[in-house]
């Protein structure tokens, strides 16, 4: 499956893991959810407050994000780094294209490819498995052998949940927050239970896709920042072949029964 | 000084030159030039999936907002228009001209003679607050009608009593422009009553416009005259409305 595989001198086998689309596309994304995350913070800092259902209960805010004097989001997670909600929105939405262009051809790619069904989707083994995978992950233990060849099964689910749950919710919260789009899609406004709903589910989905981010980064660094960082710059990766150390192989397992 | 020391000092400096860097890019033109692309594609691609006519949706008298915001001018404070209000805005007349065949004057009592339509819509500001009310006024569609639009007609544009800011040139009056799209959209209105009863002046009195597809700058209050033209590059800073001169879209229906 693999374009190539190398022997290290150190004992370690490098392949190639993240084909160039894939890479550019991973860039491409982080940068825009950054570059959204803060104009969107930018927006919200216009009227910091969120509601639930059609309209804004002035006085009874769902979540309110003004304390005392001030803007609510300081300058340094706001772009641009000035209250300007005419140019927040301007990047907002020019990245939200960029964003929502790229992330559809990646879902081509990883369909027509074969991607999504061979490297992504969870087999059926790993799903049998799935506790055993938790129980490692709380004990920071990650495979390094020839079980990180694929991808674990949490982080395939976690990548399947982002991809194709959080980022289209996304998108989709944000078009039914568009008042000519609303003339279009109200059957879905009305299914986030009303645009201010929308607005606030807007909201909470990019504080999971953050939190994402921050249990993406602590993996990153768990894992082996430098061998994972060279394979979606570069796509080589490399593992120690040899018995797995962290537990059994369920081959094994099965045998013994 | 310590490591930790240094680290933290480094790390402010580079978060500094970050953060500079950043609006330095914010604020160059040609960056801010390539972002105005997507009001367009935005524009395109809204334009094509809404048609003329889809409508905004509508709701029930008990969806209507208990407490309905008012933004940007609360109260045009001229005399002209002082003096206008203290007679019940008895005098005042809506001036249609520009590129029409027969331009007119409309009173409150013409405009509330003419067929009207009544709709309760939602008001989505550019803040981003959402407030329902009840609207009825006269179609821009039926005064553009009466009044005949010339060929060359291509905007339509709105001139209203209020001054956001003082600027010297002038550029500091309300105006808007719309499309003869948006003109002629069925939902298009020239309100005069707000949840039944004459619009007050916080929300535009006498006379606002109701552009249910786009966001509330665009909608503009205390409507004194409406002029067809074919383009909108002469009027304020030349990008189409108050906002729109201030870096808002001109397309507002994001």
């Amino acid at each position: 499956m693999s374009k190539a595989e190398y022997p290290l001198p150190d004992g370690r086998v490098v392949f190639y893991r993240h084909p160039l689309f894939v890479r550019i596309v991973h860039w491409i994304n982080a940068v825009c959810l950054l570059l959204l995350l803060m104009s969107g913070l930018q927006i919200l800092n216009a009227h910091p407050a969120l509601y639930w259902g059609q309209v804004s209960t002035f006085d009874q805010p769902f979540i309110n994000f003004r304390s005392g004097e001030g803007a609510a989001f300081p300058a340094w997670a706001i772009l641009p780094g000035w209250q300007d909600l005419a140019s927040g929105r301007r990047w907002h939405f020019f990245v939200a294209w960029v964003f929502v262009l790229n992330g559809l051809a990646y879902a081509v790619y990883v369909v027509a490819s074969g991607r999504l069904r061979r490297t992504l989707s969870p087999t059926r083994e790993q799903l049998r498995h799935l506790g055993d995978s938790i129980v490692e992950h709380l004990k920071l233990r990650f495979p390094h052998g020839e079980e990180a060849r694929q991808y674990n099964v949490l982080q395939k689910l976690s990548y399947l949940a982002v991809m194709f749950f959080l980022l289209p919710l996304m998108i989709l919260t944000g078009l039914t927050m568009s008042p000519g789009m609303d003339a279009r899609l109200h059957l879905l406004t009305e299914v986030f239970g009303g645009r201010q709903s929308a607005r606030t589910l807007h909201f909470l989905t990019a504080a999971a896709i953050v939190l994402f981010f921050v249990i993406h980064v602590l993996a990153i660094l768990a894992a082996g920042p430098l061998n994972e960082m060279r394979s979606i710059v570069t796509g080589w990766f490399a593992i120690r072949p040899g018995p797995t150390v962290s537990r059994a192989p369920p081959v094994h397992k099965e045998l013994t029964k | 000084m310590n490591r930790r020391n240094w680290l933290q000092r480094s790390l402010a400096a580079a978060g500094a030159l970050a953060l500079s860097g950043c609006d330095r890019i914010a604020q160059s033109e040609r960056v801010n030039s390539t972002l105005d692309w997507a009001e367009s594609w935005t524009r395109g691609v809204q334009r094509v999936l809404l048609g003329r006519n889809a409508l905004a949706p509508e709701y029930s008298e008990k969806d209507i907002s208990r407490e309905f915001r008012a933004n940007g001018t609360t109260h045009p404070d001229t005399d002209e228009y002082n003096a206008l209000a203290q007679a019940n805005f008895a005098g005042w007349k809506l001036v249609v001209d520009g590129l029409v065949e027969r331009p007119l004057q409309l009173s409150l009592n013409d405009l509330r003679q003419m067929p009207s339509r009544t709709q309760i819509t939602r008001h989505d500001c550019v803040e981003g607050w959402s407030c329902i009310a009840k609207w009825r006024g006269t179609r821009l569609s039926t005064v553009l009608q009466r009044a005949g639009l010339k060929p060359q007609a291509r905007y339509i544009a709105f001139y209203c009593a209020d001054t956001l800011e003082l600027a010297l040139d002038g550029t500091g009056q309300y105006y808007e422009t719309i499309d003869l799209i948006d003109a002629m959209h069925p939902q298009t209105l020239l309100a005069y009553d707000m949840n039944d009863r004459p619009v007050d002046i916080a929300h535009g009195a006498p006379l606002r416009l109701r552009l249910e597809r786009q966001l509330g700058y665009k909608m503009a209050k205390y409507v004194m005259r409406v002029a067809a033209i074919t383009d909108f590059t002469k009027l304020g800073r030349g990008k189409g409305g108050y906002w729109e001169d201030r870096g808002y879209q001109w397309y507002a229906g994001i």
